[in-house]
C-alpha cells in the first residue's frame, strides 16, 4: 500500500510546513510590536521630531494625508464603480476603463511617486506639500478602492434595480436610496482596507509630500499660515517616510529608537484597519447568508 | 397637464441623465490618469535616446553608470539584471510555500485553513514596505553578515525580504485558484480510488495550473516594482549581480536614491527617467502575460 503511505507522509509534511510558516509569521508580527514597546510613550507621541525624540508631526501628517486622500478618492472611486457596474453596457469605454484599473492597480508605487513629483510638484508647482502627497496617494489608492467598490455593488442583487425601474423611479434614485445603502458595509470595508495601505505607503510620498516635517502649531487655524497644521501647501513627512528616512540617512541609536517606536504605531494601526475590514465583510456575509 | 410638460423629459429622466454623466466623468478621470501618467513617463524616458543621443541598445547592454563624468556613460544592464534576479529568486522561494499553504487551506483542512491560516497569512498583506525594509536592515543584514561574511547587504537580503512580502499575495491568489477547481473533478478522482495526495497532484494542481501561474506572475510583478524595502537592504552600488552577497542596486532602488539629487534636463536625470520607463513597461508586460494565461484558461 505504497501510495497510502505517500499520502500520509505528504499530508504530515504539508501540515508541518504550514505550521512552521504560520508560526514564523506570528513571531515576525509579535517581534515588530514587542521590540518597540518601550518606545511608545506619551512623550514620544507628543514631541516634535525637530526638538527631541518624537513623532508628533509625522503622526499628524499621516492622518491628515489619509483623510484628504479618502476625501479625494472616494467620490471618484464610487462614481466609476457605479458607471462600471450599474450603467455599464459592454462597450469600448468600459472595457478600456476596466483595463485602466487593472493596469493602475499593479503599477509600482514608486512610479506613481515619480509621476506625482514630475506633474504635481514641478509642472503644477505645488512643491513638496500635503496637497501633492494627497493627490499622489489618490492616484495610488483609486484603482484599489474602485475595485472593492465594484465588488460591493455587485453583491447587491440586480432585482433591486429592476424593481425600481418597473415602478418608474429613475435609476439614479434607486441607486442613491436602495443600492448604495445596501452596499454600505462592503463599501466601508473597502475604504478601511485601502486606508491601511495608504497609511503605510511611503514610496509614492517621498518625492511628493516631501521628507521634512516642520514643527507645526496646532493652535494656528489659519490654513494659509506656514506653520499651521492645516496648511495644505507645507511639506509633510509621514510616519512611513520618516522610518525610511532616518534609516537611510543617519543610522544611529536615535534612528533605531525612533523607527522601533514608529513601527509599533504603524503596524498596530494597519492591523487594526485590516481587522475592522475583515469584521465588516464577515458581517456582510452573514447578512447575505441569512437572506 | 399641458403638452409642453409631457413633451419635455421628466424629472426622473433628467436625474438619470446627470447621474450618468457624473459617473462616467469619474471613470474618465481614471482613464485620463493612466494616459497622462504613461505620457509623462514616456516623454521623459525617451529623452535619453532622443535628446542625449544614447543608443537604446547600448543603454540596455552595458553596465557602466557614470552620467556625470567627463565621458558620460549610462548602461542599465546591471540594474536590470539585478532587478530580475532578485525578483525571480524571491518568487522561487515564495511560490512553492504559497501553493502548499493554499493546498492546506483548500484541500487538507478547510476549517482551520479558512478560519485561522488564511487570515494570519493575509495579515502580512497590510504591513507597509518600510517595515519590511527596517526588519531586513536590522535583523537580516546583520544575520547574513555574521553567517556568510561581507557587509550583509546584497541580493540575498533583498530576495528574502521580497519573498516574505509577496508570500501573502501569491497565497491569496493561489487559494482562490484552487477553490475555483470544480468539486466534481475531485469527487471523480476520489471515486476512482485516488488518495488525497493523488487527487491534489493529478487533478487539482493540473486544472488550477494556469491560475497558479497567474498568481505567481502577480507576485513577481509586485516584487519587481517594490522600491523602499529593497533599497534599504540591497546596498546601492551599481554592479553586475555576480554574487548574492555583494552590494548591488536594482531599478527601483536606483530611482529611489537618485531622482532627488539630479537636475531636470541633464543626462543623469533623463537616464533615471528611462529606468522608470523600463519599470512601467515591465509592469505593463506582466499584466499582458497574466492576461494571456487567463485567456488560455477560458479556451481549455
Amino acid at each position: 500500500m505504497n501510495r497510502y503511505l505517500i499520502d500520509r507522509v505528504t499530508r504530515h509534511l504539508i501540515q508541518l510546513l504550514v505550521g512552521l510558516v504560520v508560526a514564523l509569521i506570528l513571531i515576525f508580527l509579535g517581534y515588530l510590536i514587542w521590540q518597540g514597546r518601550h518606545q511608545v510613550t506619551w512623550t514620544f507621541l507628543t514631541t516634535s521630531s525637530e526638538v527631541g525624540l518624537g513623532i508628533r508631526d509625522q503622526l499628524f501628517n499621516s492622518l491628515y494625508l489619509l483623510v484628504l486622500t479618502l476625501l479625494l478618492s472616494f467620490p471618484i472611486a464610487l462614481g466609476s464603480a457605479v458607471a462600471l457596474t450599474i450603467y455599464a453596457k459592454q462597450n469600448i469605454f468600459t472595457r478600456l476603463a476596466q483595463m485602466a484599473i487593472e493596469v493602475l492597480s499593479s503599477l509600482p508605487s514608486i512610479i506613481v511617486g515619480l509621476f506625482g513629483f514630475l506633474f504635481l510638484v514641478l509642472k503644477v508647482g505645488l512643491g513638496f506639500s500635503v496637497l501633492s502627497g494627497a493627490i499622489a496617494l489618490t492616484f495610488f489608492n483609486l484603482p484599489i478602492l474602485t475595485q472593492s467598490m465594484i465588488l460591493a455593488l455587485k453583491n447587491v442583487p440586480t432585482s433591486r434595480l429592476e424593481a425600481g425601474i418597473s415602478l418608474g423611479v429613475s435609476q439614479w434614485h434607486v441607486l442613491l436610496k436602495v443600492i448604495i445603502p445596501e452596499a454600505i458595509p462592503g463599501i466601508i470595508s473597502g475604504i478601511v482596507l485601502s486606508a491601511g495601505r495608504v497609511f503605510g505607503e511611503a514610496a509614492a510620498l517621498i518625492y511628493t509630500a516631501g521628507q521634512s516635517a516642520p514643527q507645526l502649531d496646532y493652535h494656528n487655524w489659519n490654513i494659509f499660515s506656514a506653520n499651521s497644521f492645516l496648511n495644505p501647501l507645507r511639506p509633510a513627512e509621514t510616519l512611513a517616510v520618516h522610518i525610511w528616512k532616518v534609516n537611510t540617512e543617519n543610522i544611529g541609536i536615535d534612528a533605531d529608537k525612533i523607527s522601533r517606536g514608529a513601527i509599533v504605531i504603524l503596524v498596530v494601526v494597519v492591523l487594526l484597519f485590516n481587522f475592522l475590514a475583515r469584521r465588516l465583510s464577515n458581517y456582510l456575509q452573514q447578512k447575505n447568508g441569512g437572506r | 397637464m399641458n403638452l409642453v410638460e409631457l413633451k419635455s423629459p421628466s424629472k426622473e429622466i433628467r436625474q438619470d441623465h446627470w447621474g450618468k454623466i457624473l459617473c462616467y466623468a469619474a471613470t474618465g478621470v481614471l482613464l485620463l490618469l493612466l494616459l497622462t501618467m504613461m505620457y509623462f513617463v514616456f516623454s521623459k524616458g525617451i529623452r535619453t535616446f532622443t535628446v542625449d543621443g544614447v543608443k537604446v541598445w547600448k543603454f540596455l547592454t552595458t553596465s557602466q553608470w557614470e552620467p556625470t563624468s567627463t565621458t558620460p556613460k549610462v548602461g542599465a544592464l546591471a540594474l536590470i539584471s539585478t532587478s530580475f534576479l532578485t525578483t525571480i529568486l524571491a518568487a522561487v522561494i515564495a511560490a512553492p510555500i504559497a501553493i502548499i499553504i493554499a493546498i492546506y487551506v483548500v484541500v487538507i483542512d478547510t476549517k482551520i485553513g479558512t478560519k485561522l491560516i488564511q487570515p494570519i497569512v493575509e495579515l502580512l498583506l497590510g504591513i507597509p514596505s518600510v517595515v519590511y525594509g527596517f526588519v531586513g536592515l536590522t535583523m537580516l543584514v546583520p544575520l547574513i553578515r555574521r553567517s556568510f561574511g561581507g557587509t550583509g547587504f546584497g541580493i540575498l537580503a533583498g530576495m528574502l525580504i521580497l519573498a516574505l512580502m509577496i508570500l501573502p499575495t501569491i497565497t491569496s491568489l493561489a487559494i482562490e485558484s484552487l477553490r475555483g477547481v470544480d468539486r466534481s473533478y475531485w469527487n471523480f478522482a476520489y471515486t476512482l480510488g485516488g488518495t488525497t495526495w493523488q487527487v491534489i497532484t493529478h487533478v487539482i494542481l493540473k486544472i488550477a495550473a494556469p491560475n497558479l501561474i497567474i498568481a505567481v506572475i502577480y507576485g513577481i510583478a509586485r516584487a519587481f516594482g517594490e522600491a523602499l524595502a529593497v533599497q534599504m537592504v540591497i546596498g546601492n552600488t551599481i554592479q553586475m549581480p555576480i554574487n548574492l552577497l555583494t552590494p548591488t542596486a536594482t531599478l527601483t532602488s536606483k530611482l529611489t536614491t537618485d531622482i532627488g539629487n539630479t537636475v531636470a534636463g541633464t543626462l543623469a536625470n533623463d537616464a533615471l527617467w528611462s529606468l522608470a520607463l523600463i519599470l512601467l513597461l515591465m509592469s505593463l508586460a506582466f499584466n499582458l502575460i497574466a492576461k494571456r494565461f487567463a485567456k488560455r484558461r477560458v479556451k481549455s
